[in-house]
């Protein structure tokens, strides 16, 4: 008895905020911009710090953020919870849009763009000719493989309201296309859960070939596995927060309840990625590290605690029980995840002290410009196609 | 709670134990490289340099190579502060109290290079010679071989439209017909640096360690070192204070490789995995029977 | 003491009889063979020439010239003027030197020219008016064009001496009143040596002129047809206080400490990156810092038509080929800039949203929600 997914209706741009609309412009300027100067100019990115905030929030946080759609897909049709069902295909929404960004993140980022249709032609002209060695190869193929799936796990969405369209071919098509997907669903979603799977824990494992260079605290071989727990806990949460914030604006119901299992779930995760991480630092002999006085010593127990606070606060079952609870502790486990990614790319990677980086004004507005592009095609989307689930309780607000 | 505990602990509890006990173990499961038979290199003696920067010119000129002028206050001069854009070789001074000794800093043309781990496109290769090249046609500047070497020598391009990562390739654009030598090599006028056979080279090192113990540090940096590199170096100074901080034997690229082998290899994992989900995903359908006809996500 | 009998065709009688002590000349010859640089073996050779009676003619014009050229070249000793135009070439026509003057004087120069057709060293000392069909400089009625254009035609080596001949020099200065423009400008077509300078380092002609003398050719000539031997480098790089600029020891003003110190000179405007000359290295009559940079003056750029007369003196100039200076970065020299403004604005955004995102969870927490169905 799940609630039927409903679009939205109405007007579009009005439903998005004016500050929305004008960071998501002055984003586009920026962008072009960059091209038009160049890295050095538009970025602080240096020799010693060549990656900086696009890849280490855009790509490697974006992606986690977008994990939603991941951690949905394991709940409802790898452990068979099919109650939560009404909470997926926005999480699909947000993890394609995600994806989408943070493919369009690299783009910007690399210096040579021109050559990234070579990646999945197998380095054409030297076709096959990949560095299989190397782990960023993996992330690579496996996110554009990962992007394609995730908009075809969304179609269903577009198709069930194309294939009532007046426009006789479009009918036809999209009921065409809702059939074949449908008969595929079983090898496309197994496809959602493989892939982030294998590219989250790869992200983690991007890192290690810092070596030396990668602070202890964060240096461990066991990388690849937290970061493919965070991400689903972050997964999780992200898919409180996006339910909450629709709820609210656009007056659909919030199905706290849900959320609040999930947000168990996703407090038992990041105990899993507590204990995993402290034992392992302990096994490794590296805990004194923790208690040195620098800027990684500071950080690390500023993102234990980050972990530690929303954990506790999810596993309080009464509390969780309200929305504004729930949410604010989802938050806390999105910015502790997010301060992990940050701490692993840029607070651990130690290229020398004479070294620093902090990102320039322009390529903070950028990122800015790339969520609310984001916030924009969201909105734009729900409206349009039947995404969020069930019918509105008030008056739209906002 | 709509959630079953046990069997989320449960799934947990395999799943770490299943990541842990692939992780740990499978340091074997990758080789070590050792030195190309036909390896070059080059032998730096800090004893010997004067810091005249003959070398610096000749790379500069041989690699077509702008002057740096950006460092501040120093506008009329080629006065790079490191290695970057416009420097493939560089050499700097350390100066404690009473101690001093140049270092010059290049490509170490390792033996198990960490840039050449790192290239997704495999723009980097390690070719003739041993010498690690860097290829413009295939390179799409993610900076990834940045991140990933240890004495932070390939540089960007930052300021260009079209950037390069530029880095020392033993001077290959000089080799004709036959053998080239870098052009440091050739031009220094006390022989501090030199190029040859790797053999040669590391049996040229030793012997000058065992003639005069008294002269330099115990040790020749880049033997051992993160694998071994194929540019080796003798001190009279900590080499640490040089500006090489890193002596584990282990090469840069071991870790990561061997966790992603022991994952990956021959795609046997992922597609067992796949295969397992599928049928996960199919059974599960069966189970709730028509209720999902109504099409998914 | 005998010296080898290495000058064919003459004897040692023969030339005491001319009054020449073999010893003298051929050291005379030895030395400004030497001088100016031309190869061990030079000297014999233009003694042979000039005892067998052939010393090359040599017909010297003056246009729009202060005479500055030829003063510097009378105070050479290796050779001096007098073992130069009575030893070793026979000077033809010089306003200033020759006895005769008015119609005796032209004559000279045309019977000398007709003589020596194709063979004599046609020197060109001053610049030459262009304007209003080049009355501003006229000689016995006729302009420096014609003169100078009758005389090339003959010439077998045409050499411009001084800035003024080579392309315009002080006359050329803006506004240039006479349209005064140098003899190659004038001599389209041919090749004209130039020896630019004011004045001209006297070596780099008469090594020019005495090469072409004893072995019939000129030297290899750069792009602005200035000998590369002599103008091949800029004074910048062999200048004898290069150590001082590559070590950053610079004087600030006239008069002050690092002035008197000897300190480069490039902060008061020395042109010396931009000029090519080998003031540095040859030294005028043999006086050593007998130079601009040598008594502590920057280099003004005399020989560069482009520095000259278009800069300031006190300008300084972009230095073309920086090299490395005297100075060495350290082991770890700061990399990267972490930004004030920057960081304000992160502080903010991130403030920011965590402000928001509480104020919309306090929000969500008001309002009641729906039954779950």
């Amino acid at each position: 008895m799940s609630d039927r997914a409903e679009e939205l209706g109405g007007p579009v741009l009005s439903k998005v905020s004016k500050w929305i609309l004008w960071l998501g412009i002055v984003g586009a300027v920026l962008i072009v911009w960059r091209f038009g100067v160049g890295l050095g100019r538009s970025t602080g990115l240096n020799d010693g710090y060549p990656w900086g905030l696009w890849i280490a929030f855009d790509v490697v946080t974006g992606t986690a953020l977008g994990c939603g759609g991941f951690a949905m897909a394991l709940l409802v049709y790898i452990f068979n919870k099919g109650k939560y069902h009404p909470l997926v295909r926005p999480a699909i929404l947000t993890s394609a849009l995600g994806y989408s960004m943070a493919g369009l993140a690299i783009a910007i980022d690399v210096g040579r763009p021109w050559f990234i249709w070579r990646i999945p032609l197998g380095g054409f002209p030297d076709m096959g000719k990949y560095n299989w060695n190397s782990a960023l190869l993996e992330v690579a193929l496996c996110v554009m493989a990962y992007v394609i799936v995730l908009w075809i796990e969304l179609s269903p969405a577009f198709f069930e309201k194309w294939k009532d369209s007046p426009k006789q071919g479009l009918a036809n098509f999209s009921k065409k296309a809702y059939g074949i997907i449908n008969k595929l669903l079983i090898w496309i979603i197994a496809l959602g859960v493989l892939l982030p799977t294998m590219h989250q824990s790869s992200l983690g494992s991007l890192m290690l070939l810092s070596g030396p260079r990668l602070h202890g605290l964060w240096n461990t071989p066991l990388l690849p596995l937290l970061f493919l727990i965070s991400c689903i806990a972050m997964g999780y949460a992200v898919v409180v927060m996006e339910s909450a914030l629709s709820s609210r604006f656009f007056g659909r119901p919030s199905h706290v309840s849900m959320l609040a299992a999930i947000g168990n779930v996703a407090a038992y995760l990041i105990w899993g990625f507590l204990v995993i991480r402290l034992v392992e630092l302990v096994m490794r002999g590296r805990l004194g590290l923790m208690f040195q006085f620098n800027a990684q010593a500071l950080m690390f127990w500023i993102e234990i605690i980050c972990f530690v606070v929303p954990a506790v606060m999810l596993m309080n079952a009464q509390k969780r029980q309200d929305l504004g609870y729930l949410f604010r502790a989802a938050i806390m486990l999105v910015f502790a995840g997010t301060l992990y990614r940050f701490d692993t790319y840029l607070v651990a990677f130690m290229p020398g002290e004479n070294f620093s980086y902090f990102p320039t004004v322009p390529e903070m507005f950028v990122t800015i410009g790339i969520v609310a592009i984001e916030i924009m095609l969201y909105v734009a989307l729900v409206t349009v196609f039947p995404i969020l689930a069930g019918k509105p309780t008030t008056a739209e607000a906002h | 709670m709509a959630f079953d505990r046990r069997s989320l602990l449960k799934g947990m509890a395999t799943a770490s134990a299943a990541a842990v006990a692939s992780a740990s173990p499978v340091k074997a499961a990758r080789e070590r490289k050792v030195v190309p038979e036909d390896a070059r290199g080059m032998l730096y003696d800090t004893t010997l340099c004067i810091g005249c920067k003959a070398c610096v010119r000749a790379c500069k000129e041989a690699n077509d190579l702008p002057a740096d002028t950006r460092t501040p206050g120093m506008e009329n001069y080629d006065a790079p502060t490191d290695l970057n854009e416009y420097t493939k070789n560089i050499i700097k001074l350390y100066k404690e109290g009473d101690r001093r000794s140049y270092v010059k800093r290049q490509c170490m043309q390792c033996v198990d290079p960490a840039c050449v781990g790192a290239c997704m496109i495999g723009a980097f290769r390690k070719e003739k010679y041993g010498v690690i090249t860097w290829d413009k046609e295939r390179c799409i500047g993610c900076r990834y071989c940045q991140m990933a070497c240890p004495f932070n020598v390939p540089k960007f391009e930052w300021s260009s439209l079209n950037p390069y990562i530029v880095k020392c390739e033993y001077c290959r654009q000089r080799a004709g017909d036959k053998q080239w030598e870098p052009a440091c090599c050739e031009v220094c006028p006390r022989e501090a640096v030199i190029a040859g056979t790797y053999e040669e080279l590391l049996a040229e090192a030793k012997r000058r360690l065992a003639e005069y113990p008294d002269r330099y540090e115990p040790k020749i940096y880049g033997e051992k070192d993160l694998g071994g590199t194929q540019v080796l170096y003798l001190s009279h100074v900590p080499f640490e204070k040089l500006g090489f901080k890193f002596d584990s034997e282990e090469p840069v690229p071991e870790m990561q490789q061997t966790i992603q082998h022991g994952v990956y290899q021959g795609f046997i994992a992922p597609a067992a995995l796949y295969a397992m989900l599928g049928v996960v995903v199919w059974r599960n359908r069966r189970k709730d029977g028509a209720e999902e006809t109504e099409g998914e996500a | 003491m005998l010296l080898p009998r290495v000058v064919k065709g003459v004897s040692s009688e023969e030339m005491l009889d001319r009054g020449v002590d073999r010893r003298d000349f051929l050291k005379i010859c030895s030395i400004a063979a030497a001088a100016v640089g031309l190869p061990a073996g030079a000297g014999v050779k233009m003694a042979e020439a000039a005892l067998a009676g052939q010393k090359p003619s040599v017909i010297w014009l003056s246009f729009q010239e202060c005479t500055g050229c030829t003063e510097t070249l009378l105070r050479t000793r290796f050779p001096g003027l007098g073992e130069l135009i009575l030893d070793l070439i026979s000077l033809d026509y010089h306003e200033a030197l020759m006895v005769p003057s008015g119609h005796l004087a032209e004559e000279a120069r045309m019977a000398a020219m007709e003589a020596h057709k194709g063979k004599f060293i046609l020197v060109v000392e001053g610049s030459i008016p262009e304007k209003d069909d080049g009355i501003y400089c006229m000689i016995g009625g006729r302009t420096a064009v014609d003169i100078l254009n009758e005389a090339a035609e003959m010439a077998g080596a045409i050499i411009a001496i001084g800035s003024c001949a080579s392309w315009g020099g002080i006359p050329s200065a803006e506004p240039n009143p006479t349209g005064a423009t140098g003899a190659p400008m004038i001599l389209e077509g041919k090749t004209v040596v130039t020896i630019p300078g004011c004045p001209a380092n006297p070596y780099n002609f008469l090594g020019t002129a005495l090469q072409y003398a004893t072995f019939g050719s000129l030297p290899e000539l750069d792009e602005l047809a200035r000998p590369k031997w002599a103008y091949g480098r800029t004074i910048h790089e062999h200048c004898p206080r290069r150590a001082h600029f590559d070590a950053g020891r610079f004087a600030q003003a006239y008069g002050d400490e690092n002035h008197r110190q000897g300190y480069c000179l490039y902060k008061l405007g020395c042109k010396g990156p931009v000029t090519h000359a080998n003031c540095s290295v040859q030294a005028f009559g043999e006086v050593v810092d007998a130079w601009p940079i040598g008594l502590g003056h920057p280099c003004v750029g005399c020989t560069e038509q482009k520095v000259l007369w278009q800069t300031s003196i006190t300008d300084t100039v972009d230095i073309e080929r920086p090299t490395n200076p005297d100075t060495y970065p350290p082991i770890g020299a700061p990399q990267g800039k972490v930004g004030a403004v920057a960081t304000g604005v992160a502080g903010l955004v991130a403030g920011g949203l965590l402000g928001a995102g509480y104020a919309a969870s306090k929000k969500l927490g008001d309002e009641p929600e729906e039954e779950e169905s």
